[in-house]
């Protein structure tokens, strides 16, 4: 579906990243997205981080329509459609979420789905400082094992979250590990988790136009993350070449990633 | 079962379901997987000279059921980083006709000809896009100038051409009629019909560029008619185009006169295993219907006695 509804609340999650949450009534699964709109400016893909009662984005105001999303308020228009995409299967009992950024924003509805199952719930988080961390409080009222990590040390392991991740991967026995951030820090992820003979599942972007599956413009090897992602097994990432290097621009040309 | 060859223009197809322009077709793995699931051909992206990103998002109105409003703002990666991608799906098997666009003919011809140096099986003229300012339509509703870029392309390759033709306006046979004196081997009908959406709450148009083309089921009856008009007014072959969901419409576009069909919106209702279902259905129809093959089935509506 698609419609137009007003902002009803405007969380600041961190410095630099604000959640937003309005009435839209379509049922949607953690890992899915929907189209946001911010009329004149541009569509952009969220990622649902809200997915039962008011549905929510957690949007890091990082280029110039991000900005514009952040600077959204409280009662201001904003067109949805959607949600789009698949989602993660919450089925495993034993399972480690690693997430870089804004990562945490698909991950933390999932973790709670896994969480009301009864699954065991590990996560290392990783941010550029202390404040930027996100959703921690959230992963800590699921009851969930929370390792931070910071680019400046401010707070937990000072460097890259990926080290949190291979030391926990090593000392647990997961059946999942679920992923999103910086396509660099979830190939470490996936090479760690592999190496133990976990399967690793990662939510993964690229430019998005239609989000129907026609236009090309998120084509990833034979995929559209639009359609059959945004959820990927590792197992089908790692063996294209273009997963952790390339990327293709607007104009559906093959640029460094 | 029925058999659904048919040569177009000189191109064997294994069967009529051609993926249609701008759909998948800015990767070459796409146009792959589009062929490896049952296309009878491939259709690419309209290419341009340049890398172009299109307009901004949204680019696409959803209507639930029967289609959709788009403006990409012809999107490509551009001529000079295309032989990759075309030379991805050749690689695979796929049967390959290269889109081009321009605005001009010289233009036209220059993309045609170094669209056909990769080796592909045709070309498809775009002169039906219906919302690029200096483009596509509005270089194609003048029959006088899709005869001279028809004409300037023709020369300029060796390979068929074939001409999208727009249904925006009085007359499309007429713009069949010009393409087919100018040397082509084919035209499509139609592309996407102009169209424009409001969202009265934000009371604006709900597409960043404001107009849009309309496809999917809403515009098939007019699809058809444009098909049955222009198969009545040229010799060349017709391929059908617009809202084809099921191997029916399929074969109502071929009963008016096309000999081959294109198929786009569908792949967002259906997925890209539309095409091996088509495939599939229509020779089960066919057989149901007692026709030997889809080339007996064209136009045969036009020959049914009144």
């Amino acid at each position: 579906m698609r419609t137009v509804c007003r902002v009803e609340s405007r969380e600041l999650e961190t410095p630099s990243t604000v959640t937003l949450r309005f009435s839209y009534p379509a049922p949607a699964r953690p890992g899915q997205f929907v189209l946001l709109w911010i009329p004149g400016d541009d569509e952009l893909p969220m990622s649902l981080s809200y997915t039962a009662g008011l549905k929510g984005v957690t949007v890091k105001g990082m280029g110039a329509t991000s900005r514009h999303i952040a600077d959204v308020q409280i009662g201001d228009w904003v067109g949805i459609r959607g949600p789009y995409g698949n989602t993660f299967d919450v089925s495993a009992n034993n399972i480690l979420v690693v997430a870089g950024g804004s990562g945490a924003a698909v991950l933390a509805p999932a973790a709670e789905a896994a969480h009301a199952r009864g699954a065991r719930l590990t996560v290392a988080l990783g941010a550029t400082t202390a404040p930027e961390l996100l959703f921690r409080e959230r992963f800590l009222a699921m009851g969930a094992d929370v390792h931070v990590a910071t680019d400046d040390g401010s707070i937990g392991h000072k460097g890259y979250v990926t080290d949190v991740a291979e030391r926990l991967v090593r000392a647990n026995e997961f059946d999942a590990v679920w992923t999103c951030g910086p396509e660099v820090m979830m190939v470490k992820v996936i090479a760690s988790a592999d190496r133990r003979g976990v399967p690793t599942y990662c939510a993964i972007e690229r430019h998005m136009k239609c989000a129907l599956g026609l236009c090309d413009a998120c084509s990833i090897g034979p995929y559209h993350v639009c359609v059959d992602g945004p959820v990927f097994p590792a197992s089908q990432l790692v063996i294209l070449p273009e997963f952790g290097h390339r990327k293709r621009d607007p104009s559906g040309r093959s640029v460094p990633h | 079962m029925a058999d659904l060859k048919v040569t177009l223009a000189g191109i064997p197809l294994r069967n009529p379901f051609l993926l249609a322009s701008g759909i998948w077709g800015e990767s070459g793995s796409s146009l792959a997987g589009a062929y490896a699931a049952g296309a009878g051909g491939v259709i690419t992206k309209s290419i341009g000279r340049e890398p172009r990103p299109g307009y901004p998002n949204p680019t696409v109105v959803t209507f639930d059921q029967w289609g959709f409003l788009n403006a990409m703002g012809l999107p490509n990666p551009g001529i000079e980083s295309y032989p990759e991608e075309v030379a991805t799906a050749r690689k695979s098997g796929a049967l390959v006709i290269g889109s081009v666009f321009g605005p001009d003919a010289a233009e036209f011809a220059d993309l045609a000809g170094r669209m056909a140096d990769l080796g592909v099986a045709g070309l498809e003229l775009n002169l039906s896009c219906p919302h690029a300012e200096g483009l596509g339509s509005e270089v194609g509703q003048d029959p006088a100038d899709v005869e001279e870029i028809t004409r300037a392309v023709v020369r300029a390759v060796k390979i068929p051409v074939i001409v999208k033709l727009t249904p925006n306006t009085s007359d499309p046979a007429g713009l069949a009629e010009a393409a087919e004196r100018a040397g082509a081997a084919a035209v499509s009908a139609i592309n996407t019909l102009r169209a424009l959406a409001i969202d009265v709450r934000l009371r604006r148009p709900t597409l960043a560029h404001g107009l849009g083309g309309l496809s999917g089921s809403a515009i098939k009856p007019i699809g058809v008619a444009c098909v049955w008009q222009i198969f009545e007014r040229v010799k060349i072959p017709v391929i059908g185009v617009g809202g084809i969901m099921t191997a029916e419409d399929a074969l109502e576009y071929i009963m008016a006169g096309a000999r081959a069909v294109e198929v786009g919106t569908a792949v967002a209702f259906k997925g890209i295993r539309v095409f091996g279902d088509l495939v599939r259905d229509l020779g089960r129809l066919l057989d149901e219907l007692g026709i030997a093959s889809v080339n007996d089935a064209v136009g045969m509506a036009h020959r049914v006695p009144a």
